[in-house]
């Protein structure tokens, strides 16, 4: 369960952020914010190697005390962040990876509308359900 | 009417109407006026009882209507005339709307009175044109669209709009029935509760009225603003959705009469009614419907049930469907109604696809590869082989999408497992098109795929074949020019290879089998021809029908030799080393002749098949890079 997704366009500014309203969201922003040098920091690494022998999926960026954040980054560039909480019951890597696959996947569908200019912020309704499907349950 | 001549019968009291009032009030008095009195309205008086009739329809408590008998002048004068008569309708809005029964009342700006259960057949023949025209909805142009849709929305103040509308009124036969259809048809969806709507378009043009009860029904449902005569039969369909769906009334079904002109509206775009429309074209059909971009937006979301970025012809009627409602001022639901599934609108009427046929086709052709595949190698490793097959193939996969997606027939295969094995034959378009899910996302399972892939569970090696003299007859050679020549396109081997060899049995499947161990002789030439022949085998099916009647024929062909593995390529190395194993010298070379010939034909067939594929391939580059200079100019200006 993630308490702040992101969806950063390749020019590194937000399409779509996202994050569970009970805390100061302007802490996420700044956090997702921060985390776009270490994804850059991550594509450059292997930047040499063809873009296609680049791993999708980043890991783990950066732990603080209270949170992880995940990074996953697409061949356009457009970059999927997620600060999950730490003290949630450790959530396995193949969750994660599925997490962002699901991202990736519906993100996909939003960019099949012919409506949607690449580079407008999200809107979708369909987009915003799965998001809400794996947001952490605000008791 | 007159301002004039409600001074005249009202002393010195100068009666302000505005245009819509004008209208209306003239409206009703010719409605109680005796027929044939309506030449002449000045002189005429209305009739007593209808008179009565309708001031009882403003659902005024009869004090309140008595005063305004008196108040307005007819008590005195003894008749209603217009002026009167004008003055009581003016009193009766005064009263409906609170104010004191007073002719000071009058001054003010009071909206129009408002009737129930008024029946006349006068107003609704006047009426109904007028609506229909109003409210035309036409999606390439309506000049009038705007008028009407605001008119659709509530909350508005129609009555400056009601003088645009009265020229409009006037020619009753000139819009074609196939534009008034439709709208008749939105306002059929729109109209709750009430039976005629099919009956509406055909009646409102023979001006008959059986909206009759129903729509001066639905006078009293009226929001509180005022609205002209065409408002009046608008809100009449816009009656609170409280009244129960009857079949018809179900906002999300589509009717016969709508079908016709949702599949009309898609043959305009695009004459193959099984193919697809595109998003670019579906995109600047829509934007016609002005209606917001948000709004097409989550109508395309719920319409495009695959989300391939395409509409076939249900998702294209569901579509519609909503922009229709959405006019008529419908809320777009949250999910797709069910009446709305592509599924249940293809089992409702349209023909059988065409691409189902081809499907079958596929299917006939390819469950004897797969049957034929090694057990050893589960399906699963096959479609991974599929997947990374496509990798190799494209790089910019989404691009490519809506380019392949005209290519692509098969639609409505699912999208499961058996897809993807489907998909060897169909598999570029299908794995750009489809949930390409499996695809390069876990770029790390691909490439084991691929190592996977790659190797064949090699039968027990056959004893090495002593060249014979036939094969010192460069038969190897030929083979080998056969090979190289036809790389890319050969998909059968030899037909019947070498048959006079006695431990060969004739059957191809065993020769195939045969000459697997050889395939280890060009490992990496066997690799890449698998790739390639993939990329051959995989786009040939996509493009046309007549390939793929040749392709059954091949694969046909193909399929008994196929070896359990995959590498069909096998054959050509395989091949070569076959023929030295000859014995019998003449015999064995004539045969060996006749074989030769009979690869030369094949080849030349395969020739051909492979330049006809590689200008389709030439063709989808040259799409792709159009899409890719496309989406580099739609992308905003970048640092990196």
């Amino acid at each position: 369960m993630a308490v702040c997704i992101a969806v950063i366009a390749k020019e590194n500014y937000p399409l779509y952020i996202r994050s569970v309203p009970t805390e100061n969201e302007l802490k996420f922003h700044y956090t997702v914010h921060t985390s776009l040098d270490v994804v850059d920091e991550k594509i450059s690494a292997m930047g040499k190697a063809l873009v296609d022998q680049r791993e999708l999926y980043l890991g783990l960026l950066y732990p603080t005390e209270d949170y992880k954040v995940y990074g996953y980054v697409t061949n356009s560039k457009v970059k999927f962040v997620m600060v999950v909480d730490s003290s949630n019951t450790a959530l396995r890597d193949n969750e994660i990876r599925s997490m962002f696959r699901k991202l990736h996947n519906s993100y996909t569908d939003i960019m099949c509308n012919p409506f949607y200019n690449p580079g407008d912020r999200i809107h979708s309704k369909a987009f915003d359900n799965m998001v809400t499907s794996m947001m952490m349950q605000v008791c | 009417m007159e301002p004039g001549a409600a001074g005249a019968g009202g002393g010195a009291l100068f009666l302000p109407l505005s245009d819509s009032e004008q209208q209306r009030y003239s409206e009703l008095f010719a409605r109680c006026c005796p027929p044939g009195a309506a030449a002449a309205p000045p002189e005429a008086a209305a009739g007593g009882s209808s008179v009565g009739e309708l001031f009882r329809a403003s659902q005024l408590p009869p004090d309140t209507l008595h005063q305004i008998t008196e108040v307005c002048g007819a008590k005195r004068v003894g008749y209603f005339g217009p002026a009167q008569f004008y003055i009581a309708l003016k009193l009766i809005a005064a009263a409906q709307s609170g104010f004191p029964v007073r002719i000071e009342s009058i001054r003010n700006e009071l909206p129009l009175p408002r009737f129930m259960a008024l029946k006349n057949d006068s107003e609704i023949r006047y009426g109904n044109p007028a609506e229909l025209h109003g409210v035309k909805f036409q999606v390439p142009h309506a000049t009038l669209e705007k008028n009407s849709y605001k008119r659709t929305d509530e909350g508005d103040k129609q009555e400056p709009k009601s003088p645009p509308m009265s020229p409009i009124c006037s020619p009753p036969a000139s819009p074609s029935s196939y534009q008034r259809t439709p709208l008749s048809y939105g306002y059929g969806k729109s109209r709750n509760g009430l039976e005629q709507q099919h009956g509406a378009p055909y009646e409102v043009r023979h001006s008959t009225h059986q909206q009759d009860g129903p729509s001066s029904g639905n006078y009293g449902a009226k929001s509180a603003h005022a609205r002209s005569t065409l408002n009046r039969s608008l809100s009449a369909e816009r009656e609170p959705p409280d009244s129960s769906t009857h079949y018809a009334d179900d906002p999300w079904r589509i009717t016969e009469e709508q079908r016709d002109y949702y599949v009309n509206q898609f043959r305009s775009l695009q004459p193959d009614l099984n193919s697809f429309i595109s998003g670019s074209v579906a995109k600047n059909f829509f934007t016609k419907s002005k209606l917001p971009i948000p709004e097409l937006s989550h109508i395309w979301e719920l319409s495009d049930v695959d989300c391939d970025g395409a509409l076939t012809l249900a998702e294209f009627c569901a579509a519609f469907h909503l922009v229709v409602a959405r006019k008529n001022g419908y809320q777009l639901p949250e999910t797709l109604p069910e009446t709305l599934l592509p599924d249940y609108l293809q089992a409702a009427s349209l023909k059988p696809r065409h691409d189902c046929t081809l499907f079958d086709s596929y299917s006939e052709s390819l469950p004897g590869s797969q049957q034929t595949r090694d057990f050893n190698r589960t399906e699963k490793t096959s479609a991974e082989e599929i997947p990374d097959n496509s990798a190799l193939i494209q790089d910019a996969k989404k691009d490519d999408k809506q380019v392949l997606k005209t290519s692509i027939a098969i639609k409505p295969i699912p999208k499961e497992f058996q897809h993807l094995t489907v998909k060897t034959v169909a598999q570029e378009s299908n794995a750009l098109k489809a949930r390409p899910r499996s695809r390069s996302y876990s770029s790390t399972s691909i490439e084991d795929a691929m190592k996977k892939g790659e190797e064949p569970p090699t039968p027990p090696p056959r004893p090495q074949k002593s060249h014979s003299r036939a094969s010192s007859l460069d038969l190897n050679k030929i083979f080998q020019q056969n090979a190289q020549a036809a790389r890319s396109g050969w998909l059968p081997p030899p037909p019947p290879a070498l048959p006079p060899r006695p431990s060969v049995t004739q059957t191809e499947q065993v020769s195939e089998v045969e000459l697997h161990p050889q395939m280890n002789r060009a490992p990496s030439q066997t690799e890449e021809n698998s790739s390639t022949k993939k990329e051959v085998v995989l786009a040939q099916p996509p493009s046309k029908p007549v390939r793929r009647k040749f392709r059954p024929e091949t694969q046909a062909l193909e399929n008994p030799e196929l070896s359990p593995t995959i590498n069909v390529t096998s054959s050509l190395p395989a091949v070569k080393p076959h023929l030295p194993v000859q014995k019998q010298s003449s015999k064995q070379k004539r045969a060996i002749q006749t074989a030769i010939r009979r690869n030369k034909e094949a080849n030349a067939v395969l020739a051909r098949l492979n330049s006809e594929l590689q200008q389709q391939l030439k063709e989808v580059h040259k799409e792709r890079i159009a899409l890719e200079t496309q989406l580099e100019q739609l992308r905003p200006v970048t640092v990196l």
